[in-house]
């Protein structure tokens, strides 16, 4: 078992023929995911590494199952991409893309909601169902299947903490990116949810950063989970008021501070670690327990 | 991209959103001369973009253009928090009876944009409790029609057939237009004054996306970064200036913080945080390299688990940058993740042996920057 992807989801690959797609495509093709087909506009009929490229979404969707894309495609063209997906009826779409205005990002969400669509990112590494299915960024070798749950904002410090997880021989069931932007399409609580229901999932691995107050929301729900989390949250000893990159990572009014935050997770009972590395420790316990 | 009151007043004047009369200026003498054709008792509004202003005796009044001179010469060149005053906003002064608060902004958690409204405009708007402050979702998808706008209103407290009734609904509209076709983040007005039968907008706070900027053309540029600052943000990487001495460069804003997180665990201190993105290529993170050296710290410190960012581009980036010119701080580099084996050849090459774990680099680091 895993969440939302498994070894028998297919991937369409929107944008494949751009270099971020054709490298990561090969990638993934590589970690075993199946994917069947891509677009780009103007070059169907040709083929990346023996896969399909057909014109448009439905094109492609005429000729085969897709259960899940993945968008590659330039900022200013995301939107059009995301809607695209969603017209034609994928009910999975994973959007990569960093810098989309967040006024596109509000309209894909809210189509998203109209076609009951799952929606991960933008600007998310992606998602990993460990051993069955990788959709997009993470490096292969990183990702082992076992009863970890991981679910993150932010790529690298995933990867981090993942990569770290599994130097222990510690697999992972699924490996979620909600995506480093304000507007994202999933919350810490969707994703807790879909791990609690998981049969295979056992511990859950929370990776947050200060601003915003995704956490806090995330602390309330944790209160009535039955399986342990582990979390860690990025920006302890960043200044207040400046930006760190992410949009999301603003501290404002009081609100989503590094302090506050930790609060409110380890009343809620999870276990918080003050450093990326002290998470695997952290979990080897938890599950020997 | 945050704008100053005087633009956001522009665009409240484009939008149909009511504004007082006046003119920013940068010289007492402009000051006098606007005050004389308002022609009455004037406000003199620093414009910097901080909040808070008024508390921080930004804003001057004058009854005269003699005042407005001598105010102007009181105020420009002055420290307002972290800013120089160089331009004041001078306003025909209005007689406020009560300050409304009207704002649209993004809320992560509904996914929409979200309208907050209060018949308790004003400096204190912070304070005021939850159950006297409206808070409604717009779903984009409809937008703020008429309707919502009205419903608003009404729980403003407002007869919606009476003029301020009539005019708020109007207002409320034209914000979310405003909002809408500008790619703002926020449209804030604080304090919307009512004056008679008329409201007022005394305020403008006004954010614009950045990633929207490059559609947004008609629109001024306010720039509030260090030089260093803007240079990394022209080089497409996030970077902001701290005060310690070593230099850290990570790729990705989530193991950028974690890696000042441990490093502030080993007793360093940060220069800067740098996050070099994903798929920053090889000149960019040369680029970012050369701009870290620029700084004079006293190590540097690359951490990277490359997942759509190749190891053998940062290695190449760091070889290119070693081979033509001379590096005089220690350089510790953690370097894993795709393309690892490329990389790590490159920079065995160039004399330099990656660490596999983070937690080992900055250690390292913080040791050779305390030891030199």
């Amino acid at each position: 078992m895993a969440i939302i992807i498994d070894d028998k989801t297919q991937v369409l690959v929107q944008g494949i023929t751009g270099k971020q797609g054709q490298f990561h495509t090969m990638q993934m093709k590589a970690y075993g995911t199946k994917i069947v087909g891509g677009t780009s506009p103007g070059k169907g009929g040709t083929t990346v590494d023996g896969i399909p490229v057909y014109d448009t979404v439905r094109e492609a969707c005429e000729n085969h199952k897709i259960d899940a894309s993945v968008i590659f495609t330039p900022a200013f063209f995301a939107k059009e991409a995301a809607l695209e997906a969603l017209e034609a009826g994928i009910k999975v779409v994973v959007i990569i893309t960093e810098h989309i205005p967040v006024h596109d990002e509000m309209e894909i969400m809210a189509y998203g909601k109209r076609y009951g669509a799952t929606i991960i990112g933008p600007n998310t590494f992606g998602i990993v169902s460990s051993g069955q299915c990788k959709i997009v960024i993470p490096p292969n070798p990183y990702f082992i299947p076992g009863s970890v749950g991981v679910v993150a904002r932010s790529g690298t410090l995933t990867y981090e903490i993942v990569g770290n997880l599994t130097a222990q021989g510690i697999g992972q069931t699924t490996v979620v990116g909600m995506g480093g932007d304000r507007i994202v399409g999933l919350s810490f609580v969707d994703v807790l949810k879909l791990f609690e229901e998981d049969p295979e999932t056992k511990v859950v691995v929370l990776i947050g950063e200060i601003g915003g107050d995704a956490e806090e929301r995330a602390a309330e729900y944790i209160k009535i989970m039955t399986k342990p989390v582990v979390a860690y949250i990025a920006g302890k000893s960043a200044p207040p008021g400046k930006r760190m990159g992410h949009a999301g990572a603003i501290i404002e009014r009081g609100k989503g501070t590094f302090e506050g935050k930790v609060k409110a997770l380890s009343e809620a009972g999870a276990k918080v670690a003050e450093l990326p590395f002290e998470v695997p420790v952290m979990v080897k316990e938890t599950l020997k327990s | 991209m945050k704008l100053y009151e005087y633009m956001g007043k522009e665009l409240f004047a484009q939008f149909q959103i009511p504004v007082p009369q006046g003119k920013v200026i940068t010289t007492a003498q402009e000051a006098e001369q606007v005050a004389l054709n308002l022609g009455g008792p004037c406000v003199l509004k620093s414009q910097v973009l901080s909040g808070k202003r008024g508390k921080a005796g930004g804003i001057v009044f004058a009854d005269t253009p003699q005042e407005a001179k001598e105010g102007a010469e009181k105020l420009l060149g002055q420290r307002l928090g972290d800013y120089t005053i160089d331009m004041l906003l001078v306003e025909e002064k209005i007689s406020i009876e009560k300050e409304l608060y009207l704002a649209i902004t993004i809320d992560s958690g509904s996914r929409q944009p979200i309208l907050i409204a209060s018949t308790q405009g004003g400096m204190d708007i912070e304070e005021v409790p939850e159950e006297d402050i409206i808070k409604e979702p717009i779903d984009v998808l409809i937008g703020l029609k008429s309707f919502l706008a009205k419903d608003i209103v009404r729980r403003m407290g407002f007869p919606l057939l009476s003029p301020i009734g009539k005019e708020l609904v109007n207002i409320i509209s034209n914000m979310y237009n405003l909002f809408l076709s500008k790619d703002a983040e926020l449209v804030e007005i604080n304090p919307l004054a009512v004056c008679g039968k008329k409201l007022v907008a005394a305020d403008a706070k006004i954010t614009i996306d950045d990633e929207a900027l490059f559609r947004q053309q008609d629109l001024p540029r306010v720039e509030e970064n260090t030089e260093a600052e803007q240079a990394a943000r022209e080089l497409g990487l996030a970077f902001v200036e701290l005060d310690g001495d070593i230099a850290v460069m990570a790729n990705g804003a989530g193991i950028t913080m974690g890696t000042l997180d441990t490093l502030a665990y080993y007793g360093g201190k940060p220069a800067n945080f740098l996050d070099a993105g994903g798929g920053t290529g090889v000149e960019a993170t040369a680029k970012a390299l050369e701009l870290l050296l620029s700084r004079n710290p006293k190590a540097i410190v690359i951490n990277i688990f490359g997942g759509i960012t190749r190891c053998d581009d940062v290695a190449r980036a760091f070889a290119t940058v070693k081979a033509n010119r001379e590096i005089p701080v220690p350089v510790v580099i953690r370097l894993v993740g795709t393309n690892q084996e490329e990389g790590r050849a490159i920079l065995q090459e160039a004399g330099i042996e990656a660490y596999d774990f983070m937690q080992d680099a900055i250690k390292k680091a913080v040791e050779l920057a305390h030891s030199s």
